[in-house]
Formats: C-alpha cells, sequence, structure tokens
C-alpha cells in the first residue's frame, strides 16, 4: 500500500474514531457511577440528530441556534429518563435496571419510528464543516478536524468537572460506594441526575456530529453507535473516562485497518474486527485502563 | 407523600374511566352485528377474496415498500372485484427484517387466510417469505424482488420485474457502449442477496464483453446499514477506476456517493434498480449527479399501450409521478387478477397454474411473460440523475 494511501486510512481511521469516543464518553460515565449499562444512550443520539433535524426544517433555526436547543432538549430528555425508569428502581436487584434500560431504548426507537416516520431523513451539514482539505493527496472535509477537536474538548472539559470541581469530587466518591456517600451529606440524587444530564448531552453532541458525517439520519440510527460506543468503552475499561476515549479510537482505527490491509476480507469485516477485541479482553480482563476493582454486574 | 399518591391515583382512575367511556360506542356496536349468517354461505360463495401484502414499510427498505404499496392501492382502487366478488388487501409490515418477512407471510396465510399474496420489496425479504408461501401452497407474486433465487426451485412464487443476470448485463453495455468505461470499481452489500447476486452478475457480463477480468479492478463489500465506506473507497479508488458499480440500496448507496466525492472521485456511479428513490437524491445531493442505473420503469418511457393511462391515473390519485416500484405494485395486482379470471376460480392452484401460463400481458411497465422459472420477460430502461430529477436514457430490450 503506497504511503499516502496509507494515510488516507489513518485520517478516516481517526475520524471515525473520534465519534465512537465521544459517544463512548457517556457511555462509561453513568456506568462509572451507577453500574449501569444505559442502553438508552444510542437512543440518546438519535433523539439529538432528530432534534436538529427539526430544528431547522420546521423551525428554520439557523445552526448556532439548533444545535444548542437540541443539546439542552436531549440533556432533558436523559434527565427525564433518570427520574422515571432508573430512579424507582435503583434499590431493586440491578437486573430490573438493566431490563429498564432496554425497555427505555426500545420505548424512544419504536415511539421515533411512530413520530418521525421510517424513512431515513437527510440532515444538513452547514456550509462550514463542507469544506474541501487537501495535504498533499490525503483529503478530509472539514468537518473532521472539527469533530477530533470538539471531542478532545469535551474530554478535557469532562476530565476537569471530575477532578477539579466539587461536584466531580461527588461523582467520584459515588462511583466508590453510593451509601456512604450520602451518609457524608451528599444529595446523591442530584449527582446522579447531574451525571444523566452530562451523559445525555454527550449523546446529543455525538449524534449531530454523526449526522454531520453520515448525513443521513432515522429511528435506529443510534443501535450501531450505541453499540460501537459500549464496545468502546469495555475495550478502554468501563467506567474510565480516558479508557473510553482511546477505546474509541482504537475500535475506529481496528475496523479501518482491517479493510485496509485485508481488502478481501471486506465482508467479514466486523466479525475479524471483534474478535481482535475479544483477544485483548482475554488478555487484559478490565480492558485498556481498566482497574482491577470490583464489579458490581 | 401518601395523599399526593392517593391524589394522583383518583387522577388516573379518572382519566381511564373518561377514556372508556368516550370508547363506549366500539363494542356496543359489535354485540348488534348478526351473528354467524355468513359463515354458512362461505362454503359455496366467498364474500370477500383476501390478498395478502407483505411490504417492509418501516426499516431500511421502507421508501421501496411505501411507494410499491401506492401502485397495489391505485390497482385495486380500479379493480375492487374479481369474479364479482370484493378483494381486500390487508397490508402486514416486514419491517426490512428476514425474519419479520416470514412472519409475515405466516400471519398472511394463517391469520387473514390470503388466497395469493403480493410481496414484497427486497430479495431477501421475498426469499424469506416465499418458503411459507411455498408450504402452505399459496401463489405469491413479487413486484420489485430481482434476484433470481426468489422464483427459482419455487413454483409458487412469480414476479412482476426482469431478473438481475439481464439487469447486470444491461448496465454492463450501458457502461462499455455508452460510457465509455474502462476500468470498474465494484462494491457489494453482502448483508444482501440482491447487492451480491447483481454485482456478480455485473461482473461476469462486463468480463465477457470486454474479454478481460483485470478491468474489474476492485471488488469488495460492506454491509446493509454501514455509514462508513472511506475504507472500501480509499483502497479501490487507489485502483483508479473510471467508474464505480455499487448496487445497493438508495440509502446506503446515497452516503457512499458522498464518501466517494468527498475522496476526490469524479467519474460516474452505476447501480441498480434499487437505487430509485426519493430519499437516493435528497441524502445523496449533488453527489449522486452522473449517478447511472438500470430500472423498470420511466414515466417518459412507452414501455406498452398500458403506461401512458397509469402515469395519468397515478398523477390524478397521488399529484406526483409514478417510480418503478409504484408500477410493478400496479402491474403485480393486475397480473394476479388476471390470472385469477383466467383461472375462473379461487382455487390455489388453478391461480398458480394461470399466473404460469401468463403471456403478452400489457402493463404499466411493459409487455409481460411468464418464463419457465416465473420471472417476466421484458424491457429494462436506463436512468440517470440530473439536476436532481430522474431522468430517463434508453430502454433496453433483452
Amino acid at each position: 500500500m503506497p504511503f499516502q494511501q496509507f494515510l488516507q486510512h489513518l485520517v478516516n481511521a481517526i475520524s471515525l474514531g473520534s465519534l465512537y469516543a465521544l459517544i463512548a464518553i457517556g457511555y462509561t460515565m453513568v456506568y462509572g457511577i451507577l453500574r449501569l449499562i444505559n442502553f438508552a444512550h444510542g437512543d440518546l443520539v438519535m433523539v439529538g440528530a432528530y432534534s436538529v433535524f427539526y430544528a431547522a426544517a420546521i423551525f428554520h433555526l439557523p445552526w448556532p441556534l439548533s444545535f444548542p436547543l437540541a443539546i439542552l432538549l436531549t440533556g432533558a430528555l436523559g434527565v427525564l429518563i433518570e427520574r422515571t425508569a432508573y430512579k424507582p428502581l435503583r434499590e431493586m436487584p440491578r437486573i430490573n435496571l438493566f431490563t429498564s434500560a432496554i425497555a427505555v431504548s426500545f420505548l424512544l426507537e419504536n415511539l421515533s419510528i411512530v413520530v418521525f416516520g421510517g424513512r431515513p431523513k437527510a440532515f444538513d451539514r452547514p456550509a462550514f464543516l463542507n469544506a474541501n482539505i487537501s495535504i498533499g493527496r490525503v483529503r478530509m472535509l472539514s468537518y473532521t478536524p472539527v469533530i477530533i477537536f470538539t471531542g478532545l474538548v469535551l474530554f478535557g472539559g469532562l476530565m476537569y468537572v471530575v477532578h477539579r470541581t466539587k461536584m466531580g469530587m461527588a461523582m467520584r466518591a459515588l462511583s466508590r460506594d453510593i451509601e456512604t456517600t450520602g451518609l457524608m451529606g451528599i444529595n446523591t440524587d442530584r449527582v446522579i441526575m447531574f451525571s444523566f444530564a452530562i451523559g445525555s448531552l454527550l449523546a446529543a453532541v455525538g449524534g449531530i456530529l454523526w449526522g454531520i458525517k453520515f448525513p443521513q439520519i432515522n429511528p435506529l440510527m443510534g443501535v450501531t453507535p450505541g453499540l460501537k460506543a459500549f464496545i468502546a468503552a469495555v475495550l478502554g475499561g468501563i467506567g474510565n473516562i480516558t479508557g473510553a476515549m482511546i477505546g474509541g479510537f482504537l475500535l475506529g482505527l481496528i475496523e479501518i485497518m482491517i479493510l485496509a490491509f485485508l481488502p478481501h476480507l471486506a465482508g467479514y469485516r466486523y466479525a475479524f474486527a471483534y474478535a481482535i477485541l475479544v483477544l485483548v479482553l482475554l488478555v487484559r480482563p478490565t480492558g485498556i485502563m481498566g482497574e482491577a476493582a470490583r464489579e458490581k454486574v | 407523600m401518601r395523599i399526593k399518591r392517593l391524589v394522583l391515583l383518583f387522577v388516573v382512575v379518572g382519566l381511564t374511566a373518561s377514556l372508556l367511556a368516550a370508547c363506549g360506542p366500539a363494542p356496543a356496536e359489535e354485540t348488534t352485528a348478526p351473528p354467524s349468517e355468513g359463515e354458512a354461505e362461505e362454503e359455496v360463495q366467498l364474500d370477500e377474496v383476501v390478498i395478502g401484502i407483505y411490504q417492509p414499510m418501516t426499516g431500511a427498505m421502507a421508501a421501496g415498500g411505501e411507494q410499491t404499496m401506492q401502485g397495489i392501492e391505485l390497482a385495486h382502487s380500479q379493480k375492487p372485484e374479481v369474479l364479482g366478488v370484493p378483494v381486500k388487501i390487508p397490508l402486514v409490515d416486514n419491517r426490512s427484517d428476514k425474519a419479520e418477512a416470514a412472519t409475515a407471510m405466516q400471519r398472511l396465510i394463517e391469520q387473514e387466510g390470503a388466497t395469493a399474496v403480493i410481496g414484497s420489496y427486497g430479495s431477501s425479504l421475498s426469499m424469506a417469505g416465499g418458503e411459507v408461501a411455498q408450504e402452505a401452497g399459496v401463489p405469491a407474486i413479487g413486484a420489485s424482488p430481482t434476484n433470481p433465487l426468489v422464483t427459482q426451485g419455487n413454483p409458487y412464487y412469480f414476479r412482476a420485474c426482469f431478473i438481475d443476470p439481464f439487469q447486470g448485463r444491461v448496465m454492463a453495455k450501458y457502461a462499455i457502449e455508452e460510457l465509455g468505461v474502462e476500468r470498474v470499481a465494484v462494491i457489494q452489500d453482502v448483508a444482501q442477496d440482491y447487492s451480491v447476486g447483481l454485482a456478480s452478475f455485473f461482473r461476469s457480463a462486463f468480463i465477457e464483453m470486454t474479454g478481460d477480468a483485470s478491468q474489474i479492478v476492485a471488488f469488495t463489500s460492506f454491509q446493509t446499514g454501514d455509514q462508513d465506506f472511506t475504507a472500501q473507497l480509499t483502497s479501490a479508488l487507489g485502483e483508479e477506476p473510471d467508474a464505480i458499480y455499487a448496487p445497493g440500496y438508495y440509502g446506503d448507496v446515497a452516503l457512499l456517493a458522498r464518501q466517494a466525492r468527498e475522496a476526490g472521485f469524479e467519474g460516474p456511479l452505476m447501480g441498480g434498480d434499487a437505487l430509485e428513490a426519493p430519499e437516493l437524491i435528497e441524502i445523496g445531493g449533488e453527489a449522486v449527479e452522473n449517478l447511472y442505473f438500470s430500472s423498470h420503469y420511466h414515466p417518459d418511457a412507452e414501455l406498452s399501450p398500458a403506461s401512458r393511462p397509469f402515469v395519468e391515473d397515478f398523477e390524478a390519485e397521488y399529484g406526483e409521478r409514478a417510480n418503478a416500484f409504484a408500477a410493478l405494485g400496479y402491474d403485480a395486482y393486475m397480473l394476479l387478477m388476471d390470472a385469477i379470471e383466467r383461472a375462473g376460480s379461487f382455487d390455489k392452484d388453478a391461480i398458480r397454474d394461470a399466473l404460469a401460463a401468463t403471456k403478452d400481458y400489457a402493463g404499466a411497465t411493459g409487455t409481460i411473460s411468464m418464463d419457465e422459472n416465473g420471472d417476466a420477460i421484458k424491457d429494462a430502461v436506463v436512468l440517470t440523475v440530473e439536476n436532481g430529477e430522474f431522468v430517463y436514457l434508453t430502454t433496453v430490450s433483452p
């Protein structure tokens, strides 16, 4: 393979991986706090993308308005889900919470089919994200650096919140032991709600960027990103934000490079990509950045 | 806290009661209906004949299913009776899902009591349902599934469309003779029988016509629902093809086309009949200009004496121009009615035999005769996208 072509594959891989990473961060944060695999996370990605679509299609909002609005709406929906579907079940066996998460996921998907219609819709890309950038023979559109940059900024912001603020300290305490944290006078409900809000905001950003990169949205568009982000989170060590970031990039890299180096395996791409993941997890069962801490699932 | 709950409970009970009251009259009507008068008659004279429809109304192929349904409904409104008996067309959504398609067929046969079945958009979906229909001995006619395996070895399955070996040949010929293409990259959807079949038929026709297998410079795959095609495209474009043949479904190919243009490819893109949907243009935008594909029908192509009246009726009914799937849905329904009339009964085997004997039937999509497999032998058209519209280029005869 010519070096230029390899570079092009690398750019493609980073572009895809940064999206996985962004969605995986939200996934892993909720898990870190509650030990809950929030299956509805992928569907919040979809809601984020549709919110932008309808804000533009019905209310003709320009993107500087529609993006923040969609992100806030999705964040509110995330909190609503936590309050109605997860909070009442928190004291029950973990499997109840788990089942409730799957139910919420199906509910969102099917509701969207009814409300939005089953046919895919075109997602408009703002012009400034649609410009060609060529470096030598390597080409990309301007959304690629934007996605990577957004991912890094949000990652940095999240690290700051978790490690440098009082709320972050509460979140870390909660992830160790909810009951004891509560006994220390911390309002655990509020901290959990905050985590869900942040997680959902990240999902919405992921959804919008997903729509920008792959400008076609449909009610089931969140399923694949959700699943891949979950895998990325596990690969990086679930519950660990840095791990999710690394896991996301690694997943993108593996998916693309499998095809780049073994093109005749194109049809079995995922089988091979995920076989590699199984191998990684066999060698490091807790994921790349995971601590060998107690697992509660 | 407790009081709050009580209040809530009352509110909920009250709301439920008022809802129930609102739906009140419905159950009452049911009880007033005459009990079992029709049952005794049914053995002598059917009071309705059920033609079951199974189509993807949601999921990745929903656009195709909806378009087909428009055609079927138009045909049904023009011919609501056959042999003096009203026709009922219950629709079951197979959700673009192979497992669901078999269940949908089962439901049509067992619960709806279908005498015959129309469906489905999507070769894989048709095949999944086909086995069920064959076991039950129910004749089925597909509107647009083009993979040869849909009807092969299944004497109960027919179709109103041509099959992929012909379609692949049409596009190979057009690429060589009209577009002057020498080097082609083929990208197939491995999850779809339709796409895998069409890709390989195109490849063999192209190699046969050029006599040079090395001119297929890349042959790679994706899977339905994939959104990232950059890896396949980067590798394929590295071989510097003149054209890309991507016989997938409209949604995937629209994204693929955009990513191909973003990667700097400017040559013609080519594909098959499954590209014809408004979403191809909505999602693909400028990227699908200069895209060529084989199809069954175009309102500007006079394919048979029945084409023009269909175009006019369809526009009067829906206020838009018909596309291939609507036209094929229309033809599938009419072919079935024609067969029932020639059979002179609702006996499933008699209908099957009559369908098999169809000859020179003038349908909206051309003059249709069934071959020994139950496949329609008819013309194909080549279309392209120009300024966001599907434009008719030429007609190719078998």
